[in-house]
C-alpha cells in the first residue's frame, strides 16, 4: 500500500467536498475491492474517504412501491432484511450468495454498484429491476448507469447515495459461479415489473446488459420454456481460462431459464 | 490419587498436542519472529519470462528513505543452488546441470526470477525502493511449454543444456519389452497430461537471516520441512559456511506439501546479506510471490501403451514421458519423474516387463519439484486410467481386469521389473472393503435415479500402491541421490522421568508432536503430557533429513524406537542393580521394571532419578544419565496401497460436477493415531480432488502466469470435496520395527484417477475415453455439447 490521507466525514456533503477538491481522492465503503487493489499497489489515491461514518447512507426502507437501499448497506443486511425478503425475495437471495460471510459483512451495495465489476451480482438486479441510482447530485436510470467494464455514469467526486428498486410482480436470479473466484461466470436476473419484462445478464460479457430477445420471449409467455430457445450469440462474451465465449453464451440461456423458474 | 488412566499409546486418538497453539493463534511461525534491529528485504523479481539484463540502475532507489542496502547478482557472487539428485542419460552420461544463482547473473529465465534484493528499515520502504530500481531488460523469446522448448529453433534457456534438455533417461529392458508387445492380443494406447499444480501452503514462505559478528555465527529462520538439509545445501554449496557456524531453525511451519523441502534463493540471500550489513533481515513472501516462486508440481506429458494377453493379463507396459523442470533445477526436481515415478509403474499388478523413458525439459516457468506424492500420483494416474481404458477396449469388466492382474497376497516379497521390491500388501482385501463401503453393486440404481433427475452419474475406482520413506541410503546413492536417507532420533529421559524427543523429522501440520509422543507413551508407559517432541532446530536436534515422502513415522519413528531400545536396555541394567537381580531377569513393560516371576518392581521414575542421582549405582559399568541417540537407515521403502472409489454427478446443462461420495480404504501399515491418519487421508484426497477437478497452473505463450492468484487458481473448498469415507486395512511393513508404512500422501496419490474414472464413466454415452485434468465445468460442458452434436449428426 502507498501512503494516503484518511478522512472519515459524517455527511455526504462533506465527503463530496473532499472528493471534489482532489481528483485523486477515492471513496471507500466496504473496502472489499478497493483494499486488495491498494495492497497490491494497483491504486495510488492521495486520500481515502471512508463513508462508514455517514449515517444517511445506511439502511433499507420501504417507500410506497419501492424499496430504497442506502449505499453503505452491507450485503448481509440486504440478505437478511425482512422488507427486502417480503418485497423482492430474489434480491435478498442474490445478496445472500455474494462471496462469503466475511465479504457479505463488509461489502456494500454502493461499492458493488459503483464498481460495476462485470462479474458482480448486484448490477444484474439493478438493471433488471429498472432501479434508479440516487447520487449526491442527481437520479440516474439503471439503463444509463452501467456504461462498460468497471465504468459507470458517476462523475468524479459524485457519490452513490442509494438505490431505489421498484417492487416487481415476479423476479428471479440464477448464476453459475466461476470455480476459482466464485464471482459470476454467467448470471441472469429476470423481472416483471408493472407488466414490463426485463432480463439482465451479468458475468458473461464485459458489462451487464439487457437481453432483448429473452425479454420479448418472456413478454409473450412467462415460462422457462420461452427463453430456452433463445440463443445468446457468443461474439461479445468473455473468454478466459475458466470458460470460452461459447460456454458463457450457452450458460446465459441456461441461467435465464433457471431464473424464470425461480421467479415462479 | 491417580487420575483415571486413559490409554494414549499406539492405536489411541488423543487430541493433537499442537492444536491448542495453532487454533488459538499462538503458533510461532517464521514471520512471528523478530530479531533486535531487524531490517526487511523485498525481492525485485523479473516481470519477463526470458530476458537478458543489460544493466541495473539502483542509484535512485539507494537514496530513498530507510534503504539500508541493495544487492544484485554483481555483488552476490556465490555458489549455485544445488540439485540433490544426479540423473544419467540413456548413454550413461550425466544430466545437464546448469547453475542456479540466487540473484540473476545477466539473465532472467522465468517471471519471478530474482534480480535484486532491497533491504530497508521497513517493508514498505523496501517496496518503494524496489519500484525505483531501473532494470534494462532485453526481452528474449520465451519457451513456456515443453512443446515450445523442444521445438527446433526454440529459445535456449541455458548454454549448458542444448535443446533445453536436462536429461533423457530410461529404465527397463527395451528388447524384452518389445518382445512382450509382439505377443500381445490387445495393445492399448494412451496419451495424457498430468497437470501442473501450484502448492499454495497456507503459510507463505519466509526467511530471517541473522548474523553475530562476535562469534561469526549465522542463523537462518526459515519455513522449511528439513532444516538440516538446508544447512547442508546452503552451507556447503552456496555460501561456504561450515555447520558449526550455521544454525537453521524451522519453527512452526504452516503447511509444506513438498514445496518447503527445497533450498530457495531467498534463504541464501538473507543469510548472505545479513552478514554484509551486520543486521538481521526478514523476508516474507506475499501470496503473489508465492505463486511465482514456490516450486510447482507435476507437469508431465506421457504416452503409454499396455500389452495384454487374450485373458486380460498384462504382458508389458511402455511409457514415454516428458517432464517439465521449469527454468532451473530445484533441489529434488530430477528425481521426481524418474526414481519416484517410473519405479511405481508396476502399480499393484504383475506386469512382467516395463520400459519407461523420461525426457526432462527446461522451460521459462517456475521450477517444478516434488509436490504431495511426488511422482507417484503421476504414475498412479497413468496406470489407473490405462487399466480402465484397457477394460473398455477388451470388454473385460474393470474390477475383474484389476483382480486378474493383482499381485496375490501370498506373493510378497514381490520384485517388480522397475527396481522396487514390495514387502507386503493385500489388494484384494482393500478392494473388497472399498466396494462394500461404496455400495458399488447399488450404483446402477443410483445412476438411473440420477438420470431421472437429468444428471449424469459416474463411478470410478483406483487400486494403487505408492512408495514412502525413500531408502536405503546406499541404493539411493547408487541411483544418484546426493544425500543420505536415514533419520535421527534422540530420547532424552529427564531425572523425573519426563521425556524430550529430538527428531530430525519436521512437523508442519502432520501432528508429529502427538503421533511421535504416542510411541514414547506406549513404550515407556508415561502419560502423553510427559513427552515433548523437539524438532526444527539444527542447534537442538543432532541431525536429520526432515519430512517428505511420508517418511517421518516409518523412518523417524523407527529411529526413535532404536533409541528407546537403548534407553530400555540401560534402564534395565540400572533396575537390575537396584533390585539385585541379573539384567536378563529384568523385564520392562510400560513403566514397570520387574524381576521376572517375582513381585519385585521398580517404577520408571525411580530408574530415571537413579540415572541422574547415581548414589546407589553401578558406576563402574554404566555411565550416569539416560539419554540415547540412534540413526536409522531403512532397508527398503514402505509400500502403502489401497483402493479409492469416487462417485460424481454432472449437470449436463452447465457441466457443473459434484463429488457425491468418496470412499478410501488404505493400507498404511500399523495405525498409531487413527484420528490423525483420517485427517491426513482426508487432506490428501482434497488435494487429489483439487488436481482432478479444479486446479491447474496456466501460463500464456509469453510466460506470464495466468493463474497467479486465488481469483484464477482454484483451490479446493470444503464444498468441492463431498462426503469422504476413510478407512484403513492394515498389513504390516515387514522391515521396520513399527510395521508402519505412511499416510501423508496416499490421499493425493490414489484419488485423482478414481475421480477421472468416475467422470469418464458419467460421460459413457458421449464417446469419451479420457478427460484431462482438471475436469472443469467448462471442459465437461464442451465434451457433452460436442457429444450431443455427434449424436445429432
Ligand atoms: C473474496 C471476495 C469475494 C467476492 N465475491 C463476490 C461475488 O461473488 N459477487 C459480487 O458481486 N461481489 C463479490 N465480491 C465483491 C464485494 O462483494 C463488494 O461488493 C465489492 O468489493 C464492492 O463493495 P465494497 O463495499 O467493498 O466497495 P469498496 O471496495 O469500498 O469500493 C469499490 C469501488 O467503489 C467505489 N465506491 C465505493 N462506495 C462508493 C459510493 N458510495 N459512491 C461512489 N463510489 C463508491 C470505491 O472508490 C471503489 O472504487 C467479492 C469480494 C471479495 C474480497
Amino acid at each position: 500500500m502507498y501512503d494516503f490521507a484518511y478522512h472519515k466525514p459524517t455527511t455526504v456533503a462533506d465527503a463530496v467536498k473532499i472528493l471534489s477538491a482532489d481528483s485523486d481522492a477515492r471513496p471507500i465503503s466496504g473496502g472489499q475491492t478497493l483494499l486488495p487493489a491498494l495492497k497490491h499497489r494497483l491504486n495510488k489515491p492521495t486520500s481515502v474517504v471512508d463513508l462508514s461514518g455517514i449515517a444517511e447512507l445506511r439502511g433499507i426502507k420501504r417507500d410506497g412501491n419501492k424499496v430504497v437501499i442506502g449505499a453503505m448497506t452491507r450485503h448481509a443486511d440486504v440478505a437478511s432484511s425482512a422488507e427486502v425478503k417480503a418485497a423482492i425475495p430474489a434480491l435478498a437471495q442474490l445478496a445472500s450468495t455474494i462471496g462469503d460471510n466475511q465479504v457479505r459483512n463488509r461489502g456494500t451495495i454502493g461499492g458493488s454498484v459503483s464498481n460495476n465489476d462485470p462479474a458482480a451480482d448486484y448490477p444484474s438486479a439493478v438493471l433488471a429491476l429498472n432501479a434508479t441510482i440516487v447520487t449526491s447530485k442527481r437520479r440516474i436510470a439503471a439503463d444509463d448507469f452501467f456504461q462498460g467494464m468497471f465504468t459507470t455514469a458517476l462523475d468524479a467526486g459524485e457519490l452513490l447515495v442509494a438505490v431505489e428498486f421498484p417492487i416487481p410482480e415476479k423476479a428471479g436470479y440464477a448464476k453459475m459461479k466461476n470455480p476459482a473466484s466464485r464471482y459470476v461466470m454467467a448470471g441472469a436476473f429476470v423481472a416483471k415489473t408493472g407488466g414490463q419484462v426485463r432480463v439482465a445478464i451479468n458475468g458473461a460479457a464485459p458489462c451487464v446488459f439487457r437481453q432483448a430477445e429473452m425479454e420479448a420471449a418472456l413478454t409473450a409467455s412467462w415460462s422457462p420454456a420461452a427463453v430456452a430457445g433463445v440463443v445468446q450469440p457468443a461474439d461479445d462474451m468473455n473468454s478466459d481460462i475458466h470458460g470460452s465465449a461459447e460456454y458463457r453464451a450457452h450458460l446465459v440461456t441456461v441461467m435465464a431459464k433457471r431464473a424464470v423458474a425461480a421467479a415462479g | 490419587m491417580n487420575a483415571p488412566v486413559v490409554f494414549e499409546g499406539i492405536g489411541a486418538s488423543p487430541k493433537r498436542k499442537e492444536d491448542l497453539r495453532f487454533l488459538s493463534g499462538r503458533g510461532n511461525y517464521t514471520d512471528d519472529i523478530n530479531r533486535p534491529d531487524q531490517t526487511y528485504a523485498v525481492m525485485l523479481r523479473s516481470p519477463h519470462a526470458h530476458a537478458a539484463i543489460r544493466g541495473i540502475d539502483t542509484a535512485a532507489a539507494a537514496a530513498m528513505p530507510g534503504v539500508v542496502a541493495i544487492y544484485t547478482g554483481a555483488e552476490m557472487v556465490v555458489g549455485s543452488l544445488p540439485c540433490g539428485w544426479l540423473i544419467h542419460n540413456k548413454d550413461g552420461s550425466p544430466m545437464n546441470e546448469p547453475g542456479h544463482p540466487p540473484l540473476a547473473q545477466g539473465k532472467v529465465r522465468h517471471v519471478g526470477d530474482i534480480v535484486a534484493v532491497v533491504i530497508a528499515e521497513t517493508r514498505p520502504q523496501a517496496r518503494d525502493a524496489a519500484e525505483a530500481i531501473a532494470v534494462d531488460y532485453e526481452v528474449l523469446g520465451a519457451a513456456t511449454s515443453m512443446a515450445a522448448a523442444l521445438a527446433p529453433g526454440a529459445p535456449l534457456l541455458h548454454e549448458g543444456a542444448p535443446g533445453n534438455v536436462c536429461y533423457d533417461w530410461h529404465i527397463g529392458d527395451l528388447a524384452v519389452n518389445q518382445a512382450a508387445f509382439a505377443q500381445a492380443k490387445h495393445v492399448v494406447h494412451f496419451e495424457l497430461v498430468n497437470n501442473r499444480l501450484i502448492p499454495n501452503a497456507m503459510e507463505p514462505r519466509a526467511a530471517i537471516g541473522d548474523y553475530d559478528r562476535t562469534t561469526d555465527q549465522h542463523t537462518l529462520y526459515t519455513t522449511s520441512q528439513n532444516p538440516h538439509v538446508i544447512r547442508l545445501l546452503m552451507g556447503a554449496f552456496v555460501l561456504q559456511i561450515p555447520e558449526h557456524k550455521l544454525r537453521v531453525v524451522a519453527p512452526d511451519v504452516g503447511g509444506g506439501f513438498g514445496s518447503k523441502i527445497f533450498h530457495y534463493a531467498e534463504e541464501a540471500i538473507v543469510t548472505w546479506a545479513a552478514a554484509r550489513i551486520n543486521r538481521p533481515i526478514k523476508w516474507t513472501a506475499d501470496r503473489t510471490e508465492s505463486f511465482m516462486s514456490d516450486a510447482h508440481g507435476r507437469d508431465h506429458v506421457t504416452k503409454a501403451k499396455l500389452a495384454l494377453a487374450a485373458d486380460g493379463k498384462f504382458l508389458g507396459l511402455h511409457v514415454s514421458t516428458t517432464a517439465n523442470m521449469g527454468a532451473y533445477l530445484s533441489t529434488f526436481a530430477t528425481s521426481v519423474p524418474t526414481y519416484l515415478s517410473a519405479t511405481l509403474l508396476a502399480g499393484v499388478y504383475t506386469t512382467p516387463t516395463i520400459y519407461a523413458e523420461v525426457k526432462a525439459v527446461f522451460t521459462n516457468t517456475v521450477p517444478v519439484d516434488a509436490y504431495r506424492g511426488a511422482g507417484r500420483p503421476e504414475a498412479t494416474f497413468l496406470l489407473e486410467r490405462l487399466v480402465d481404458i484397457a477394460a473398455k477396449q477388451t470388454g473385460i469388466d474393470k474390477l475383474e481386469l484389476r483382480r486378474r492382474n493383482f499381485i496375490p497376497a501370498d506373493a510378497f516379497p514381490y520384485q517388480t521389473p522397475v527396481a522396487l521390491q514390495y514387502d507386503s500388501g493385500d489388494y484384494q482385501s482393500t478392494l473388497a472393503q472399498a466396494l462394500k463401503t461404496a455400495d458399488w453393486d447399488g450404483f446402477e440404481a443410483r445412476r438411473k435415479a440420477a438420470a431421472a433427475q437429468g444428471k449424469l452419474r459416474g463411478i470410478g475406482i483406483s487400486t494403487y500402491i505408492e512408495a514412502c520413506g525413500i531408502a536405503p541410503s546406499a541404493v539411493a546413492g547408487a541411483l544418484g541421490a546426493r544425500a543420505g536417507l536415514y533419520e535421527v532420533g534422540a530420547i532424552r529421559v529427564h531425572p523425573t522421568g519426563s521425556v524430550s524427543v529430538l527428531t530430525g523429522t519436521h512437523s508442519h501440520g502432520q501432528g508429529h508432536e502427538t503421533t511421535l509422543a504416542q510411541l514414547v507413551t506406549d513404550r515407556f508407559g508415561i502419560p502423553l503430557s510427559q513427552v515433548d517432541i523437539v524438532h526444527g532446530d539444527t542447534d537442538r536436534v543432532p541431525f536429520g533429513m526432515g519430512t517428505y515422502g511420508s517418511r517421518s513415522l516409518a523412518v523417524g519413528g523407527s529411529a526413535m524406537v532404536k533409541a528407546m531400545d537403548k534407553i530400555v536396555l540401560k534402564a534395565r541394567r540400572i533396575a537390575a542393580h537396584l533390585m539385585e537381580a541379573s539384567v536378563d531377569d529384568v523385564e520392562f513393560d510400560r513403566g514397570t521394571f520387574r524381576v521376572a516371576g517375582t513381585d519385585k518392581t521398580k517404577a520408571w521414575g525411580e530408574i530415571a532419578l537413579t540415572a541422574y542421582v547415581p548414589h546407589n549405582y553401578p558406576i563402574e559399568e554404566i555411565e550416569p544419565g539416560l539419554d540415547e541417540t540412534a540413526f536409522y537407515d531403512p532397508k527398503n521403502f514402505t509400500y502403502p496401497g489401497g483402493c479409492h472409489i469416487c462417485e460424481v454427478e454432472i449437470d449436463p446443462d452447465t457441466g457443473a460436477i459434484e463429488v457425491i461420495n468418496f470412499t478410501a480404504v488404505d493400507d498404511v501399515g500399523r495405525v498409531i493415531n487413527p484420528m490423525i491418519v483420517e485427517g491426513q487421508v482426508q487432506g490428501g484426497i482434497a488435494q487429489g480432488i483439487g488436481q482432478a477437478l479444479l486446479e491447474t497452473c496456466s501460463y500464456d505463450a509469453d510466460g506470464q502466469l495466468l493463474s497467479g492468484s486465488f481469483m484464477d487458481y482454484t483451490m479446493p473448498r470444503a464444498d468441492d470435496v463431498g462426503t469422504l469415507s476413510v478407512a484403513t486395512h492394515e498389513t504390516l511393513c515387514t522391515h521396520n520395527p513399527l510395521g508402519v508404512k505412511g499416510c501423508g500422501e496416499v490421499g493425493a496419490i490414489g484419488s485423482p484417477p478414481a475421480v477421472i474414472n468416475a467422470v469418464v464413466d458419467a460421460l459413457r454415452d458421449y464417446g469419451v475415453t479420457h478427460v484431462e485434468m482438471p475436469a472443469t465445468p467448462a471442459k465437461l460442458w464442451h465434451i457433452i455439447n460436442s457429444g450431443r452434436q455427434l449424436a445429432a449428426e
